[in-house]
């Protein structure tokens, strides 16, 4: 009688090679990069949750989410979540193009993957210089 | 008892047993969130170093309230998906994985539930 093959692993079994080994073209950072921006704009929404809270309360609880979302710390993480918002709102949007069967030879995927992150960086610096003239700043 | 045969009982339902529901909810709301997103980005750049009042009366006009509604719900639902199968991608123990979905579930449930509760409160 054969053995179960799930418990005859006396060596360890090999696994497939995974990102050690191959190369990175854009499209695949821009689709780790998609994950990754995801997972941040949900612990970003505890953010949105927060700020809704405050407004909600009155003007103590929201002056403390202004003054902190306003430190150092708060702009650094604000500005995260400014870049994510734009990456993911247009690495979104090629995705749903490709659902729809637009954009996938080669040379036009890695030049969209390219121009979505060089566009993603430039969008978060608009934002904030935006939000800083709302705010008298600039 | 039913008549239809198994397959065609099981036919477009493949191992996850769900279909193509998942992925088309993912869709959906990812379409409606490209307009909410935009007017989300718009009102929270707007509202920046206004007074407290000001933010308030912004979030108690029907109109912003009803857009922050929809944007909040669209995206506790998109992101419950989405971490839904980053957790199916990485997390191949049954334990932790139906620890993390019920985590993942309750995490988004509390966003929507506190948000909306929120909104309401200002608005209503």
């Amino acid at each position: 009688m054969a053995d179960n093959p799930q418990t005859q692993s006396a060596q360890p079994r090999p696994l497939s090679p995974f990102i050690s080994i191959y190369r990175w073209p854009v499209t695949m950072a821009a689709s780790i990069t998609h994950r990754v921006t995801g997972v941040g704009l949900a612990l970003g929404m505890i953010l949105v949750a927060w700020m809704l809270i405050a407004v909600a309360t009155g003007p103590n609880a929201y002056e403390t989410f202004v003054s902190l979302g306003g430190s150092i710390i708060g702009r650094l993480i604000l500005f995260g979540f400014a870049w994510a918002v734009v990456f993911h709102f247009l690495n979104g949007i090629r995705h749903l193009a490709w659902d729809v069967g637009f954009g996938f030879k080669v040379p036009t995927a890695l030049a969209v993957s390219s121009i979505i992150y060089v566009l993603s960086v430039l969008g978060a610096i608009a934002l904030f210089a935006w939000g800083y003239h709302q705010a008298g700043l600039l | 008892m039913s008549i239809r045969t198994p397959l065609s009982r099981v036919e477009g339902y493949g191992s996850a047993h769900s279909g193509t529901q998942h992925f088309w909810h993912e869709r959906t709301t990812s379409v409606a969130l490209i307009p909410l997103t935009a007017w989300f980005v718009y009102a929270a750049i707007h509202t920046i170093g206004l007074p407290y009042e000001d933010v308030f009366v912004f979030l108690h006009n029907p109109i912003n309230a009803i857009a922050m509604l929809l944007f909040v719900i669209a995206s506790a639902i998109h992101m419950t998906l989405g971490i839904h199968v980053v957790i199916e991608d990485y997390v191949h123990t049954e334990g932790s994985k139906l620890l993390l979905f019920l985590a993942n579930k309750a995490f988004g449930w509390t966003i929507a539930v506190a948000s909306v509760y929120a909104i309401l409160r200002i608005a209503l």
